[in-house]
């Protein structure tokens, strides 16, 4: 039962929702529009999944006093804080009915003073690892590498203006080499190639998992044991 | 808020984090955590309120969220929302070891309408749409029948492009002989899309990078 029931479930879910794509009217529409509506919600509660699970890890690293515990203090009360403001909308100038995101509202704060610059400084910290990597493997003298790397460059370059200004004494006849032309090129030609591929691939991929999946030979999703 | 004060939180929480380019630090592991427990609350909330409230609780309880559901005033409950309700509750069961299997009932919803929504959805835009795009003429001539050169030598990369990466893609049959150079083939025209996606992120982490910079220069100019 344990195993048996989820895997009527998705076999259900699976025929209805492709059903319904294709007959656009009757019941199998109505579910489909159903389903939709659930499966968005059902999502939701992932993230309070995720919250929950945040919470447990943490307060047993603090309650057995693991290493770097007191950093788990600083999520915990992060966490806690932030969702008091957030779910009973704290300093929200519009109260209960107002914009979640209201301007002036301490969620707006927390958002605008913690979570954006935190976001948007870890990210740029990969801009130096990027650095990092990408001389690693030009070092690594391959083709492959060479072949990337060039391509990288002449993106880099021809989307900036001193990429326009390092060739634009080429003549009229070789305008095709300038920089930005050749960035548009690889843009809309080997690049959109190499893309389609991926994207077909993945299709592929995408169409033999679902099936798999809906047909129940596909179970690694369920876990082990009972 | 006072806009000095979200100044100065700002610059420390960025040179908190630039300092990891040091070492590993209290500081940067302070604002690492500090980080994680701000952004999982905020998606929750937002969560919450913006798909939670009006799409399960304005649709179970209307006279309830009247207030903060518009247009809840005076529906009727519509009780098949129980349903993604229970599933929801389920899927939080995964939290007590006890009944965590419970929670698979409402994964295997959640597996089974990703499934369901995706495989038409990737058979028509990722699979059909694309394969359709691909079946272009080789050989493409102006409006006098004259031989566009450049147009043409795009056309035929695109395609050669498609069907090489497409080959590096086949893992049914070795790649040797003819099948391995086309396989090669493919490698390069994806690393140049691996190229172009690497240019690109460099971009956008360093515009990144500026807009941090600008912050901290905002700081350092209401200082002095």
């Amino acid at each position: 039962m344990r195993r048996r029931i989820p895997l009527i479930i998705t076999f259900i879910i699976g025929v209805v929702l492709i059903t319904g794509y294709f007959v656009t009217r009757g019941p199998f529409n109505t579910l489909y529009e159903s389903f939709s509506d659930y499966f968005a919600i059902i999502t939701v509660f992932a993230f309070i999944l995720g919250g929950g699970s945040l919470l447990k890890i943490h307060l047993k690293r603090v309650s057995s006093r693991a290493a770097d515990w007191p950093y788990s203090v600083v999520t915990l009360v992060a966490f806690l804080v932030t969702l008091v403001i957030g779910l009973f909308k704290v300093g929200n100038p519009g109260g209960m009915s107002g914009e979640i995101l209201a301007s002036g509202s301490w969620l707006r704060f927390m958002f605008d003073g913690v979570y954006n610059p935190l976001s948007a400084t870890m990210f740029s910290l990969l801009a130096f690892f990027v650095a990092s990597a990408s001389y690693r493997a030009f070092r690594a003298r391959t083709k492959e590498a060479t072949i990337l790397l060039s391509a990288a460059l002449v993106i880099l370059l021809g989307r900036t203006p001193v990429g326009a200004w390092m060739t634009a004494w080429m003549p009229e006849s070789l305008a095709f080499l300038e920089l930005p032309n050749l960035a548009n090129w690889i843009m809309a030609w080997p690049n959109t190639a190499g893309q389609r591929a991926i994207m077909i691939g993945i299709a592929l991929g995408v169409i033999a998992t679902s099936l798999r999946i809906i047909l129940g030979i596909e179970r690694n999703y369920l876990g082990r044991g009972e | 808020m006072d806009v000095t004060l979200m100044l100065w939180i700002d610059a420390a929480l960025t040179l908190m984090i630039l300092s990891f380019l040091y070492r590993d630090n209290p500081f940067y592991k302070f604002a690492e955590h500090l980080f994680v427990g701000v952004s999982a609350a905020y998606l929750m909330a937002v969560g919450f309120w913006d798909h939670l409230v009006p799409n399960l609780l304005g649709k179970l309880f209307p006279s309830l969220m009247s207030g903060v559901v518009p247009g809840a005033v005076g529906r009727s409950p519509d009780y098949y929302y129980l349903i993604p309700a229970v599933f929801g509750m389920l899927l939080l069961t995964r939290l007590i070891d006890r009944w965590a299997w419970l929670s698979r009932w409402a994964l295997a919803f959640i597996v089974g309408g990703a499934a369901g929504f995706n495989l038409p959805r990737f058979l028509d835009s990722d699979f059909i749409i694309q394969v359709q795009s691909t079946m272009i003429p080789l050989v493409v001539l102006d409006a006098s029948g004259n031989l566009l050169w450049g147009a043409s030598f795009s056309h035929v990369v695109l395609v050669l492009g498609v069907i090489c990466g497409l080959v590096y893609f086949f893992f049914s049959v070795e790649h040797k002989g003819a099948l391995g150079h086309v396989s090669r083939a493919g490698i390069w025209v994806l690393m140049v899309t691996f190229g172009a996606a690497f240019g690109y992120t460099v971009m956008a982490r360093i515009s990144l990078l500026t807009g941090r910079m600008e912050a901290l220069g905002a700081w350092l100019g209401s200082i002095f």
